[in-house]
């Protein structure tokens, strides 16, 4: 069985934001990269369901400039067995349905019986792109998934997606795209062996023509970026403790409005 | 010159640190006080293959090279200085003299299944009487037939409680002196052989520290680890490079203690201001990350020396003596920022003090390191 999964590479959680000189862009001096941790959770899936099978192909694929190599080294590291590139300046503002076409003509050549993704990047959130491409591939989709399986044959899946107060199940026909949730799985840290043996993998570098698309503009483009305003410093109330535990119900309630 | 690490010895980094924060950390305050070997998260050092970096895939290890090794173990003692002291023996004390000095039979046996970490070696060179003066051997290998006996006592041995095996040196002839000693590869369940007690310690108190003891321990001849009278060659080899990774674990607790100091100095406040303000406070910090970052320096490039095949016993020896001096100075100045409360096992910076001590001892003390260093800038030949 072969496995396709996509996987974005974002600012790790712990790097403070800048905003670039146009107002329109992040400043990346000085952020470290990270593969999404929700696409993790799909790579880590891909390697189990790979694995639980005792055979198959999991291959992992991103679009982006050069440095998204290193996040898909790291996918090579953690067991896939070859990566996709989709690296080219005509993608250089590429949105969600430029990426999501992309995708879908990779999709299209390799013909994976199975697509996973993160529930949404970290990054922007927009957690649009397996929809889009689902309705490009016109497979099924499911998304938010806590626990998967793919049955003997390889012919369907069954999903369980996290709603309130429970599961939901669903049983997909293959090919299909499944986003993956936080709780399906704990990703594994990539081996020694694994990281040595990265380099040794594919990683193929894939141009707009190779996969047969012309230069398009995207649909959407970002107008502004702004700053979250600064938190308000705290306030320590002063004072005897009957007085200033007065005073903190007081400010809870008519300042802060919180109960 | 290049002062990056390689696209591999940064993810071999970024492993480590991710592993070390998620799983030793949080267990590291604990293990100290109970002074309990943590079994398990040994067992996932094994599985990440940071047991046996570089011994190659064939003999079970991860084919990495010592500069990563020394990147990953910088990470794991900034984590927990016990967890990098099992790692450290393990990869240089043991796997690295075997894979260096051993037949193919005794790799099979001695060497695939500690480098994989399923099972951990030890290494006794010290005795009572024999500790900076390591020449000093008293226990003795009396060859009889196709064996040797071992009778004598090693002491201070790293993982010798939870060890499989243990490289053991022994006097094979008295009359040679340091050129009549011998190593041996001794499983620990030889008959002849016991763990007589484990050490109570100031620092890494989750690795045991044991004493063995030989009472007509018999060794096949074909477990003698190179030729007879090699021994003492063979454990100053060893020690080159073991050295290489006591430095990289010095300056692991010595990181460990620096961003508890940078952290502490931005919150705590006196007079109206963080006491990072203060300048004598600014200079303990400020000399915390001038000596760290020159022990990271000489730790990799004797690390790089030794993955050219280059001389680095002086290199190492430096490493080793600038980085524990480092440890202990920069531990025992995060106490002093801490104030009382760094003297509170609460903080981790009191842990970190006292787990940085012993890096000024084993593998040679500070002075030791010094008399090595000399001896090479005299041009003398240790
Ligand atoms: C926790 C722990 C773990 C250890 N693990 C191991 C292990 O795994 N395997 C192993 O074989 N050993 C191990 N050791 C032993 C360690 O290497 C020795 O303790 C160390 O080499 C010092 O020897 P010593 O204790 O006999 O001190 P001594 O040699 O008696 O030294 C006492 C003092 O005299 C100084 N001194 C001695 N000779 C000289 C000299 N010529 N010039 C200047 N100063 C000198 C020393 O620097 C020291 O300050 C361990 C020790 C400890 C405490």
């Amino acid at each position: 069985m072969k496995i396709l999964v996509a996987i974005k590479q974002v600012p790790d959680t712990a790097t403070q934001m800048k905003l670039g000189a146009d107002g329109k862009t992040i400043d990346p001096t000085g952020i470290t990269w990270i593969v999404s941790p929700y696409d993790e959770f799909a790579v880590e899936e891909a390697l189990r369901i790979k694995e639980k099978r005792g055979q198959g192909e999991v291959v992992a694929v991103s679009l982006g400039p050069d440095r998204v190599k290193e996040a898909l080294r790291s996918c090579l590291a953690m067991g896939c067995d070859r990566a996709i590139h989709l690296n080219d300046p005509a993608w250089g503002a590429a949105d969600t349905l430029m990426t999501a076409r992309a995708l879908a003509a990779v999709v299209k050549q390799e013909a994976p019986q199975l697509v996973l993704c993160g529930r949404q990047a970290i990054d922007d959130d927009m957690g649009a792109l397996p929809a889009q491409l689902g309705e490009l591939l016109g497979w099924p989709s499911a998304y938010w998934i806590m626990e998967e399986a793919v049955d003997a044959d390889g012919k369907t899946v069954r999903v369980a997606r996290q709603v309130e107060g429970g599961l939901e199940v669903f049983d997909l026909p293959l090919p299909a795209i499944v986003t993956a949730q936080k709780g399906l799985n704990e990703p594994r840290y990539p081996t020694l062996k694994g990281i040595m043996g990265a380099k040794k993998k594919e990683l193929k570098d894939v141009k707009a023509a190779d996969v047969g698309l012309a230069a398009e503009a995207p649909q959407l483009s970002i107008t502004a970026l702004e700053a979250l305003p600064p938190r308000p410093p705290g306030r320590i109330i002063q004072g005897d403790l009957p007085t200033a535990v007065k005073e903190l119900v007081r400010s809870l309630r008519e300042d802060a409005k919180a109960i | 010159m290049r002062f990056t690490l390689t696209d591999e010895q940064q993810m071999i980094q970024a492993m480590a640190r991710e592993f070390a924060e998620s799983e030793i950390r949080p267990i590291a305050a604990e293990i100290d006080r109970e002074a309990r070997f943590p079994h398990e998260t040994v067992k996932r050092m094994a599985e990440l293959g940071l047991l046996g970096i570089i011994v190659p895939e064939a003999w079970g290890g991860s084919g990495g090279d010592t500069v990563s090794y020394v990147v990953a173990l910088e990470e794991i003692a900034r984590a927990c200085a016990s967890h990098a002291v099992v790692m450290a023996v393990n990869n240089s004390l043991y796997c690295w003299p075997v894979l260096t000095y051993g037949t193919d039979e005794q790799k099979e046996r001695f060497l695939t299944p500690f480098a994989a970490g399923h099972q951990l070696g030890c290494f006794a060179l010290t005795e009572p009487q024999a500790g900076s003066d390591a020449t000093n051997q008293h226990t003795l290998a009396v060859r009889d037939g196709d064996a040797y006996v071992l009778n004598g006592k090693k002491q201070f041995v790293s993982t010798g409680r939870e060890a499989s095996a243990a490289l053991v040196f022994c006097q094979t002839d008295v009359a040679k002196g340091s050129h009549g000693i011998s190593a041996f590869l001794v499983e620990k369940s030889a008959p002849g052989l016991s763990v007589s007690k484990t050490e109570d310690k100031l620092g890494i108190r989750a690795s045991d520290t044991a004493e063995l003891v030989f009472e007509d321990c018999r060794v096949p001849a074909a477990q003698r680890l190179g030729e007879e009278g090699q021994g003492f060659r063979i454990a100053l080899s060893t020690l080159d490079g073991g050295r290489i990774g006591i430095a990289a674990q010095a300056v692991g607790i010595a990181r460990a203690a620096y961003e508890r100091s940078i952290a502490y100095a931005r919150e705590r406040t006196s007079f109206g201001v963080p006491i990072g303000q203060h300048q004598m406070v600014q200079w303990m910090l400020a000399d915390m990350a001038t000596t760290i970052d020159g022990a990271r320096l000489l730790t990799q490039r004797a690390a790089a020396l030794k993955d050219a095949g280059a001389p680095h016993g002086a290199a190492a020896a430096m490493a080793k003596l600038f980085a524990a001096e480092t440890a202990m100075k920069v531990t025992t100045d995060a106490i002093q920022v801490h104030g009382g409360y760094g003297y509170i096992k609460e903080y981790d910076v009191e842990r970190y003090f006292r787990d940085a001590k012993i890096t000024q001892i084993y593998e040679g003390t500070s002075q030791i390191q010094k008399l090595v260093i000399a001896r090479h800038v005299l041009g003398e030949r240790a």
